[in-house]
């Protein structure tokens, strides 16, 4: 079936299996390799993509029902002012060690700041409730989106 | 191959409805039911009916004291509605994690049926009722009817989930308790809905216990509530009174828990909501 969306601003179409995971999709067909898989149960998170400015889990979404809307990755978060600005914290903040969350972590966090844009730490730990780190215990990842609101004070 | 369908109008939903399709809502629960495992397609046969776009079950109204919810709402959609009942919200906002709540639907959590379906428990306690659609017509029935056991549903296979409809009945207090593992992303123990409403006397007016994932199906009985109505909340035992469900209280051992944990603290939930109560008259 044919499905257009746009993707990190981009207008993108293709020939899929309506039913075909976007995680897929994203990753295998269009080599979008920051979105991870670590489930594919939408139980943790890696796989995190912006739909229409709000965060899921891409392992659970058909490409039918992407079909019109506006995709955005990990790759297409870091290449604005926002995504520079958690991707700096983050590493200001040593709040990652394997890596294999943290675009996760971070679509979390840009869903978050859009919405809110001076969150205290109880709104940072429920808005990365869905997101699950092996590593770090999540508390220098907490302090990094904190980091990133004072930082990028008026981006959001 | 399987086909989809993403229709804009209920009429045209109800036309694949009735060739057999399946209602996929949010897909939280079916793409994980039907997952085919990195590198393959979910495993779906026939028809898929993609209902996200179909605008009259996306819709949330309010009149007269009365919500009414489209199937395809989603979690987050409900939890945004400034006159969603407290008693929903709080369950709402424990089910999974943002992420799933952005694309789960309330016609879903109802369809899938489970035993541990979060929004069941109050929308029971709030004598939910839910409208099933077909090409012939439409009925509208007690949830409680609509499920008759674990994914057991009394819907035709022509029939579609459209709206559920919710009195906004007012309590003088609501409680909700949800026992798990984490904060987030965890799947009920066991989880407790209490409304009361009390008369100016101290006597009760109505209350209100549902319980979930302690049985095949949200457990509520009226008639024990009945018989509390009219009595002293103060002179109420909070033990024993909860002694009253406890033949209706009948769940498994599974890997989340075990029986007998689930039925001692839900028997606890009980005896605290009217405690508590009790505490503040």
């Amino acid at each position: 079936m044919k499905i257009n969306f746009t993707l990190n601003g981009k207008e993108t179409s293709g020939d899929w299996p309506a039913e075909k995971r976007l995680l897929d999709v994203i990753r295998e067909d269009l080599g979008l390799t920051g979105t991870k898989e670590g489930c594919g149960e939408g139980e943790c998170g890696a796989c995190s993509v912006l739909l229409d400015g709000k965060i899921v889990n891409s392992c659970l979404i058909p490409l039918g029902q992407a079909e019109g809307a506006r995709v955005v990755t990990p790759e297409g978060l870091k290449e604005n002012p926002r995504g520079k600005a958690i991707l700096d914290a983050f590493a200001q903040a040593g709040a990652v060690q394997c890596g294999f969350c943290t675009p996760g972590m971070m679509m979390a966090a840009e869903a978050l700041l859009s919405r809110n844009p001076k969150p205290d730490e109880q709104a940072v730990r429920e808005a990365i409730s869905g997101n699950l780190c092996r590593c770090t215990g999540y508390d220098k990842i907490v302090l990094a989106i904190l980091l990133a609101a004072e930082k990028g004070d008026g981006l959001w | 191959m399987v086909e989809t369908y993403r229709p804009e109008s209920l009429q045209e939903a109800l036309e694949i409805r009735a060739r057999g399709a399946l209602p996929f809502g949010g897909g939280t629960d079916l793409m994980v039911a039907r997952r085919g495992y990195t590198g393959n397609l979910p495993q779906f046969d026939g028809t898929l009916l993609f209902t996200d776009r179909v605008a009259e079950l996306r819709r949330i109204t309010v009149a007269e004291e009365v919500m009414e919810i489209g199937a395809a709402v989603t979690m987050t959609e409900l939890l945004e509605h400034p006159e969603t009942p407290d008693l929903l919200r709080e369950a709402l906002a424990l089910i999974a994690a943002p992420g799933i709540r952005n694309r789960a639907t309330l016609g879903g959590n109802i369809g899938n049926a489970s035993p541990a379906g979060d929004s069941l428990v109050p929308l029971y306690l709030y004598d939910a009722r839910v409208e099933l659609e077909s090409l012939r017509g439409s009925r509208i029935i007690p949830l409680k009817e609509l499920i008759t056991g674990v994914r057991k549903l009394t819907l035709a296979d022509n029939e579609l989930l459209t709206r559920i409809i919710l009195p906004l009945t007012v309590f003088t207090r609501t409680s909700y308790r949800k026992v798990g593992t984490r904060r987030a992303n965890a799947l009920s123990k066991l989880s407790f809905s209490g409304a009361l409403t009390l008369k100016r006397d101290g006597t009760i007016e109505d209350l209100r216990i549902a319980l979930g994932a302690v049985a095949p199906t949200v457990v509520r009985r009226e008639t024990i509530e009945k018989s509390l109505q009219g009595k002293s909340l103060e002179g109420l035992n909070p033990k024993e009174t909860a002694q009253k469900w406890a033949n209706d209280i009948t769940p498994i051992n599974d890997q989340r828990s075990t029986a007998a944990y689930r039925k001692q603290v839900a028997l606890n939930l009980i005896a605290g909501f009217i405690r508590k109560a009790q505490e503040e008259l």
